[in-house]
């Protein structure tokens, strides 16, 4: 492709950094969604968890696949072979399922910014993103869709459901602002119009998110005061992130070599 | 999935007693002219009662058959496996919502039927309290118990109840999906490295008693089913689908190159019946009364997951919101 060879080295760089945290982010929580098959609240439950973490991963696997264009293995090989402090994900998609509403809380703040990302991305100067990115909005319409109803019928729901809900938001918050730890390649990414930035899409996430918390009669978290969790795009990861790639790589590292 | 192993309860041959025979003969022209019955229609009591039973088992196996495929979700090797087992178990657990429907239309509560089946009242497959000990267990299940379950459901399709019926009409069309699935899976361990096609010919090893087991006993020894026949709720008899599945599974396992862990296994020619080692029924009757390798792990799994999801369902219970069914 055309676009591919007018790429220069700097650039070429800032954008397979963006492209590995978007994909990676993609495929652990994925797994991680993947992980509530058979085990959901209810079964309609279940089977969305299962249908998002398809999604997601089928995502991972397309932002993967553009990497691998632009001059990185396939899919399989990134992301089954990688180790762990090569991945680019943000610490939030990291921590194991927990209790429903730690998952739900996570879905709805992590999909209000992929929503907010991908709607941005689609009028990248890198061609190609712009592309996938416009494919991956009617998808994550629904994923902030079903997000925003459950969020809203906790937090309105009876019994220890408000607090429940109240208690995950303050986990997952600072957590959350970790997804937008700034690369090293900001500057580039905003100079060339690949991404409008880490900054941009946290403003305008908080925008989207407040009213919807407030409105599910959650108590917002104080921002200023809250250290957001870096770490994760540069390679520095929780506790959980190995262990869920020892999991994942089981079978695909009994022989890298065969074909499944 | 689901097999034929389910038990049904002795039921007196001939017309029940205490029904209205001349209700009961047009529910009986009925069926034999090939209608279906509908939830509001008059039935015999003892048809809603087999019928429960047997629905609502078909659903929690279901659920249950997702639990040993589904622990390999997190597993499975490339992008291509990982996609094709989510989607393959979600339809599983969108099969027991479908089920646990068609046997709410019965009177009994999706609550009530659960509360059963993790209290150990009510059954499931047999099958499902064996292990799925390596990546190739996943893939043997998906063929041949996917296979035998196809077997079942086109049969119990043809049956008197419409929305079970209808409900078994959707769910083939998906187990077919998961057949070649599991096939495709079965296909590469097989024509793989030598350490693959080991694996998968110790699946085949561990699970051919649980195949064979998966009809349910022989019908020289099941109890008497004449009149379920008769009101086409078990629409064909245990040895017959196991001779169908042979037939139809044994010689493509051999294609393969897999070795079947029964020396006995033979077709003979001149009955055209298949000959094989009884499986061991002690052991079938064993397991389904609780005491197999995973009977204990999967009702604790998922007595976990009601346990954890009951704040939720209570919330929703008394929200004022309505709930928005997800789109797929
Ligand atoms: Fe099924
Ligand atoms: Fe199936």
């Amino acid at each position: 492709m055309k676009e591919f060879n007018e790429l220069n080295d700097k650039k070429t760089t800032a954008i397979k950094d963006l492209l590995y945290r978007l994909a990676d982010d993609q495929l652990i929580l994925g797994h991680r969604n993947s992980e509530w098959t058979g085990l959901g609240p209810i079964l309609e439950e279940d089977i969305a968890f299962s249908s998002m973490a398809q999604d997601k991963l089928g995502q991972s696997q397309a932002l993967y696949q553009l990497l691998h264009q632009i001059g990185e293995d396939d899919p399989d090989t990134i992301a089954f072979t990688r180790k762990v402090n090569e991945y680019k994900c943000c610490h939030l998609v990291e921590y194991p399922i927990g209790e429903y509403n730690f998952s739900l809380m996570r879905h709805f703040l992590f999909d209000m910014s992929e929503a907010i990302r991908f709607n941005m991305l689609g009028s990248s100067s890198f061609e190609p993103l712009a592309k996938i990115s416009k494919k991956f909005k009617g998808e994550l319409k629904y994923h902030t869709m079903h997000a925003v109803t459950w969020i809203n019928q906790l937090g309105h729901g009876s019994g220890n459901s408000p607090a429940k809900i109240q208690a995950s938001l303050d986990e997952c918050f600072p957590l959350a602002l970790g997804i937008f730890e700034p690369s090293g390649y900001e500057d580039i990414l905003i100079g060339e119009k690949i991404f409008f930035g880490e900054k941009e899409l946290q403003e305008k996430w908080l925008e989207a998110v407040i009213p919807v918390l407030k409105n599910a009669n959650l108590k917002i978290p104080d921002i200023k005061n809250i250290k957001a969790s870096y770490g994760g795009r540069k390679g520095i990861h929780t506790e959980y992130l190995k262990p869920l790639i020892d999991e994942m790589t089981e079978v695909y590292k009994i022989d890298t070599k065969a074909e499944w | 999935m689901y097999g034929g192993g389910y038990i049904f309860e002795e039921t007196k041959n001939g017309s029940p007693e205490n029904e209205d025979s001349r209700k009961l003969e047009i529910f009986e022209a009925r069926i034999a002219a090939g209608e279906k019955i509908e939830p509001t229609d008059w039935m015999p009591a003892e048809y809603r009662k087999q019928l429960i039973r047997m629905i609502e088992q078909h659903a929690h196996s279901e659920i249950i058959g997702a639990l040993p495929e589904g622990t390999w979700i997190t597993r499975a090797p490339g992008f291509r496996r990982k996609l094709a087992l989510m989607a393959k178990v979600q339809d599983e657990v969108g099969h027991a919502q479908l089920l646990y429907s068609a046997a709410e239309t019965l009177g009994k509560t999706r609550e009530d039927m659960i509360n059963d089946l993790i209290t150990g009242k009510s059954k499931y497959s047999n099958v499902f309290n064996y292990p799925a000990v390596t990546w190739a267990d996943t893939a043997i299940i998906a063929w041949l118990i996917d296979a035998g379950a196809i077997i079942n459901q086109v049969a119990n399709s043809k049956g008197s109840y419409g929305p079970y019926c209808r409900a078994l009409e959707r769910i083939c069309v998906e187990e077919s999906f998961h057949l070649k699935y599991g096939h495709d899976n079965v296909v590469f361990l097989a024509t793989g490295t030598p350490k693959q096609r080991e694996m998968v010919q110790d699946a085949l090893n561990r699970w051919w008693p649980p195949i064979m087991h998966f009809f349910g006993p022989s019908d020289k020894i099941s109890v008497h089913t004449e009149t379920l026949m008769r009101w086409k709720v078990k629409m064909a008899s245990n040895d017959d689908m196991r001779q169908k599945f042979l037939d139809m599974y044994v010689p493509k396992i051999w294609e393969l190159g897999l070795t079947i862990p029964d020396p006995l296994l033979k077709k003979n020619e001149e009955t055209g019946q298949w000959e094989y080692t009884e499986p061991d029924w002690q052991e079938f009757k064993r397991v389904i009364n609780g005491d197999g390798p995973c009977n204990k792990e999967r009702l604790a799994v998922r007595r976990r997951a009601e346990e954890k999801g009951e704040w939720v369902r209570l919330a929703l219970l008394r929200s004022e919101e309505k709930y928005t069914v997800p789109l797929s």
